[in-house]
């Protein structure tokens, strides 16, 4: 791939700037002119849609906080006036609420879109590795403002996880009520935690910026999985993918709206319309559909310390999946084995999210001890071994090769129709 | 080769290490009250101590009462919770230690050591559950209380017995008691 600028500036003003600041030549060759591999699908539109989630949520935010009152006397109350008072208050707080769920499903759709392709095997382990990040942030980001309504699930889901840094050794209670900034979570948690609700989005505006960055100096994995080799096998940008990317979008913004305007709190809880009550714990907290895998696992285990080191673990593992996955083949599309594991473990994180939403007991209990384990053994056991004993399918030799042979299979198939 | 390539330390080297020591120490002073600031605050620090009348509460009957933002149950049990209580082997439990901040920090998870009077018909806890900080069932006459008739959390499914020690679930300590003591015979100070 041609990393040489193709920018000509087209008069003598953008002449004079290109050579005092090129953001214009730095704009043309990495957003229009970008070569991009001409085979990629729609799962490979995520990107612009989490871009656009990440933005709408940081527009929504600065215009909710100048209505919000970060004080547990009044925080709730003030929401309930961004709802009834303010100008179209209910519509940008239902945007701010649904967004965060669509967000996540965006993220969730992209990870798996990944594991998927291989996107995360050589070179692009600090592309991955920056996204888990960017994953990890955005957890903590939609905790914190879970809790800014101050509703009874606000509360008690602040408790439940600010607590489970209390499992560290000796300084555990000292953490937490550095956390809380009291004995128990209150008016001090809620303000520094609006003040870092407000913060964090930046830091994932910026940590983006160097997921954009690793992206573009690797170039986009695709869904065969093998280099760009030659101009022929990529596309610029713009029109192309500017255009998949935008009919994408708005597909994305049906589901989007009819949440907004149809269902906005399907994918919350009525307990959040109750304000806090720190004497009364309501009968059953879970969190948002989200979190509701890793919550499973949480509970799985039938010990504190145990049970947070294991949540933890879930996450950290992604962090060495580039190295955990021994197989040279990216896609899955030519590995016949991976590709069904891969199924299976999709299934197991739904389920694992199905189980987070249950009371941990009984058959429930048993089934999410069985979940948690298999998440692991599909990272630590079946990524490692099948690289080493599955027989991958014959890999085309380039990315036109494969968009060709596709077509002509496409085209005999309706010659012999006709 | 002259003198000069020794690897004795040279009078520049000593002013590097100094001048980073010197900023090291200087970024130490200034992070120290960032950090701090979000340790718990004067008027946090200030409701430590509350002064409880118990004097309508017959056995059989709890109260929760608020102190540093967290919920206390004060219970006055019944002879069968008490008899309940005591019958257990200590040596069985999954938490030996009393967590009572009244005795010495060693001391053993009897109904003695658990209970606020000699009589041991008063129980004052801190109502937090030890797993996750979710406020138990039990204090209410229509609540759910575990397998061991005390308390249940509904969270993570801790189970408690009658002085409030935990029998079965995912927490690992019994149920905290405050300081706390009798000022007269009606009224439980605590903190």
């Amino acid at each position: 791939m041609s990393k040489e600028s193709t920018y000509i500036p087209r008069n003598g003003f953008a002449k004079w700037f290109d050579q005092r600041l090129p953001l214009p030549r730095m704009l043309h060759d990495n957003i229009s002119a970008f070569p991009t591999p001409r085979n990629l699908n729609y799962w490979y539109t995520f990107g612009g849609i989490l871009t656009f989630c990440l933005v709408t949520q940081i527009l929504t935010g600065i215009v909710l906080a100048m209505h919000y009152t970060a004080d547990a006397g009044l925080a709730f109350a003030s929401v309930e006036h961004i709802m009834r008072n303010v100008n179209y208050g209910w519509l940008i707080r239902y945007i701010h609420a649904v967004g965060a769920s669509m967000f996540f499903l965006a993220v969730y759709v992209h990870m798996f879109r990944g594991l998927y392709y291989g996107s995360y095997k050589a070179p692009r382990e600090i592309l991955w590795i920056l996204g888990v990040i960017i994953y990890l942030l955005m957890v903590i980001t939609a905790f914190m403002g879970y809790v800014l309504p101050w509703g009874q699930m606000s509360f008690w889901g602040a408790t439940v996880i600010t607590n489970l840094f209390s499992v560290i050794p000796v300084v555990g209670t000292t953490i937490t009520e550095w956390l809380w900034g009291g004995f128990a979570v209150d008016n001090a948690t809620l303000k520094r935690f609006f003040s870092l609700h407000y913060l964090m989005p930046f830091m994932i505006f910026g940590v983006v910026i160097l997921h954009i960055w690793a992206l573009h100096v690797t170039g986009n994995n695709n869904p065969v999985g093998i280099s760009v080799k030659d101009k022929q096998d990529t596309v610029p940008f713009a029109p192309y993918y500017t255009v998949k990317d935008a009919l994408s979008l708005v597909c994305f913004l049906i589901l989007f709206v009819w949440f907004i305007f149809f269902n906005p709190n399907i994918l919350g809880h009525t307990d959040n319309y109750i304000m806090a009550d720190p004497l009364v714990t309501p009968a059953h907290i879970v969190p948002e559909w989200y979190l509701l895998p890793f919550y499973a696992i949480l509970r799985a285990i039938p010990s504190k310390l145990g049970g947070v080191l294991v949540m933890g673990a879930a996450i950290a593992v992604l962090f060495i999946v580039p190295w955990l996955d021994t197989s040279k083949v990216r896609s899955a599309t030519f590995r016949p084995l991976y590709k069904q594991f891969y199924w299976i473990f999709l299934v197991n994180c739904v389920a694992l999210g199905y189980l987070g939403s249950q009371n941990p007991e009984g058959l429930f209990l048993v089934a999410s001890r069985i979940c948690t384990a298999y998440y692991f053994i599909h990272f630590l056991i079946v990524m490692p071994v099948l690289g080493l004993v599955e027989k991958p399918r014959p890999i085309p030799e380039s990315i036109t090769k494969a968009v060709l042979e596709k077509l002509e299979i496409k085209n005999s198939k309706e010659e012999a129709k006709a | 080769m002259s003198k000069k390539d020794t690897k004795e330390p040279s009078r520049r080297d000593f002013i590097f290490l100094a001048t980073g020591a010197f900023a090291a120490a200087g970024a130490a002073s200034v992070a120290w009250p960032i950090v701090d600031q979000m340790n718990p605050d004067a008027t946090a620090l200030a409701l430590s101590k509350i002064e409880v009348d118990v004097s309508q509460i017959e056995r059989g009957q709890s109260i929760t009462v608020k102190w540093r933002g967290k919920p206390v149950f004060i219970r006055r049990r019944t002879d069968e919770e008490i008899q309940m209580a005591s019958r257990v082997d200590v040596n069985s439990l999954p938490d030996g230690n009393a967590r009572n901040n009244n005795l010495t920090a060693d001391s053993s998870a009897t109904d003695e050591n658990r209970a606020l009077d000699d009589d041991k018909e008063w129980l004052v806890m801190v109502g937090v559950c030890t797993h996750l900080g979710c406020v138990p069932k039990g204090q209410s006459l229509g609540d759910a209380k575990g397998d061991y008739g005390g308390w249940y959390c509904p969270c993570h499914g801790s189970h408690y017995d009658t002085a409030g020690r935990i029998r079965k679930g995912p927490a690992a300590k019994n149920l905290d008691i405050p300081v706390a003591e009798f000022v007269n015979d009606n009224v439980i100070r605590i903190g």
